[in-house]
């Protein structure tokens, strides 16, 4: 009962990232939506709106792209304040960004009568203060959904096929390898402090590999020579963050689809790199047209896509393809460095 | 029968499942392990050499599982006892439950299969019929050959048809014939095979393409040309929709 009732414990509301791509678009989406409405009130008709919402444009775009960069910039030093703290900084931003707007346009685009800086400070407080209570809104409406995520991540990993079929295996190691069924219960227990942990927070990506190691040295246990591994990790940011239970569910699947269907079972292939901003995670393994147990692989696929866009938003990634008889996921994430500890 | 041992075959894909069977079973009293069976063909195979009294059958395996495996063996004279074992698999253990089929779960203890071995027995039709409704699409058509089956994978079927009591299946080498209905097996792959004619069902993959001939009376129809065989199959007139469908 004492983990269901974690899920209700608030999250508290904190200014959005703005290095997100997903939350840029989001301003500037609504920035603009609002320069529209406003230039079709003040006109007399559709045609004429447009003169108008070019003009408005002017003013208005040169202090949205400004705020962008000033927030990317800011974000770090930003999000570690209280949240009233960082709305009140990024308020006075945009007033300070306004009276410079207002004071250079007069010599930049010649303006002949530029509009008061009172009425000019007044705009963009409201847009300001709309677009806070936009994020605030949004934030608090996904809360709960981070807390489902947790509980999704809960029913979508480790199958109990896998739990009772590792038991078994370690059940016949007792006698005849105490040794080996020692490390086996180990890894076992690795393994579900980590399935029943909170797991809302980024995680480095080592953590998350560590556990692929335990779960797959489980499963060889179990397959042996049916499951061959490949990895490629010499490019892998291990400071990289990730949501937990990304990868792990991933191989699980792997296994289940590529390799106990075949008597000869098969290789899976695990290739971690980082590119720029980015950390690819790609996997391989034996895929066979004629499996018909597809409905669970769907439905770790789509808790892991949900889960990445609650984390990341527009900038992760999952895709998945068939190629003759391989299947290939591909996971996309930012770069996150992890705190050194 | 109760002096002599009992003969066990022990069918899981999994090494240290079967070595535990072999430790639990080496402390039952009045067993004897015939063999043991790595998939469920082997399964098959040995349950066809050794003749046991039971077999304890994983039901998760590669290639033809063990509720397949337990099918095919209904085409013996004298069937084994079949335990079934699964680590877990909500919708088989409801149906072993309402049909009092024998099971084990994984991990298995001890007393758990010495009580399942002392009551085993050979599965029911009505048991089986159930039974059947749980697996997928079987891997192999099984034939009973001189009292020794025979597996022919589903995949290397080129056509079926319909004579009298018996289907003919017929494959690039040989024909084969078993006792089941046309309609079932269509209704059962529905993807592999396409009805040609009243008493006849192709696989899509091995039809090359369609031609019009002239049959005996005159009459002009079309023929399915196969990939793997010269002869052709007629189709039927109220199948000549499927020839524009396959592209002919």
């Amino acid at each position: 009962m004492a983990s269901i009732k974690q899920n209700h414990l608030r999250i508290p509301v904190a200014l959005p990232d703005f290095r997100n791509m997903g939350v840029q678009l989001r301003i500037l989406v609504i920035v603009n939506l609002m320069a529209v409405l406003a230039a079709v009130v003040r006109a007399d008709s559709l045609i004429t709106a447009w003169p108008a919402l070019l003009q408005l444009s002017a003013a208005v775009q040169p202090i949205l792209l400004g705020a962008l960069l000033a927030l990317f910039i800011l974000n770090s030093p930003l999000s570690r304040r209280p949240y009233r703290q960082g709305c009140l900084a990024v308020w006075l931003l945009v007033l300070l960004l306004t009276a410079g707007m207002q004071h250079f346009a007069g010599d930049l685009f010649g303006m002949d009568a530029p509009p008061s800086l009172g009425r000019s400070w007044f705009l963009s407080s409201m847009t300001v203060g709309m677009l806070l209570l936009y994020f605030n809104l949004r934030s608090r409406a996904l809360s709960p959904a981070i807390a489902e995520a947790r509980l999704q991540a809960l029913q979508a990993r480790i199958r109990p096929h896998f739990l009772f079929n590792s038991l078994n295996a370690v059940l016949s190691l007792i006698r005849s390898d105490p040794k080996r069924a020692e490390t086996a219960l180990e890894d076992m227990a690795d393994l579900f402090r980590v399935l029943m942990a909170d797991n809302r927070q980024l995680v480095p990506l080592q953590n998350e590999l560590e556990l692929c190691r335990q779960y797959l040295a489980l499963e060889k246990l179990r397959l042996g020579e049916r499951l061959a591994l490949n990895w490629h990790l010499d490019n892998m940011p291990q400071d990289a963050l990730i949501p937990p239970l990304v990868l792990q569910p991933l191989l699980e699947n792997a296994v289940y689809h590529g390799i106990e269907p075949f008597l000869d079972g098969g290789e899976i292939n695990i290739n971690i790199y980082r590119s720029r901003d980015q950390v690819h995670m790609v996997l391989t393994n034996p895929y066979r047209l004629e499996g018909d147990h597809h409905n669970g692989n769907k439905m770790a696929l789509g808790n892991i896509r949900e889960r990445l866009a609650l984390h990341f938003d527009a900038e992760a990634q999952l895709m998945t393809k068939v190629a003759g008889n391989q299947y290939r996921v591909h996971i996309v994430i930012p770069y996150r460095q992890a705190a050194a500890s | 029968m109760s002096d002599q041992a009992l003969n066990i075959l022990i069918a899981d894909d999994e090494t240290p499942a079967r070595n535990r069977l072999r430790e639990l079973l080496a402390e039952i009293p009045g067993t004897h392990i015939a063999g043991e069976a790595r998939t469920g063909r082997e399964a098959i195979t040995l349950t066809d050499k050794l003749r046991p009294d039971v077999l304890l059958l994983d039901i998760r395996m590669p290639e033809i599982d063990g509720l397949e495996v337990a099918e095919h063996l209904q085409k013996l004279d004298r069937p084994p006892a079949i335990i079934f074992a699964t680590a877990y698999d909500a919708h088989a253990v409801q149906a072993f439950e309402l049909n009092a089929v024998d099971y084990l779960l994984k991990p298995i203890r001890a007393e758990r299969l010495a009580n399942a071995l002392k009551k085993a027995r050979a599965l029911l039709p009505a048991q089986m019929e159930e039974l059947r409704q749980l697996r997928a699409a079987r891997s192999h058509f099984s034939i009973s050959e001189r009292g020794r089956i025979l597996l022919v994978p589903v995949d290397q079927v080129i056509y079926l048809r319909a004579e009298l009591k018996y289907l003919t299946v017929r494959t690039a080498e040989r024909e084969y014939l078993i006792e089941e209905s046309l309609t079932q097996i269509e209704q059962e792959f529905p993807e592999r095979f396409v009805r040609l004619h009243r008493n006849c069902l192709a696989a899509r993959g091995a039809i090359r393409g369609f031609e019009r001939a002239h049959g005996a009376d005159g009459d002009v129809h079309w023929v399915a040309l196969l990939k793997e065989l010269q002869e052709t199959l007629p189709v039927s007139r109220r199948q000549q929709h499927i020839v524009r469908e396959l592209g002919g």
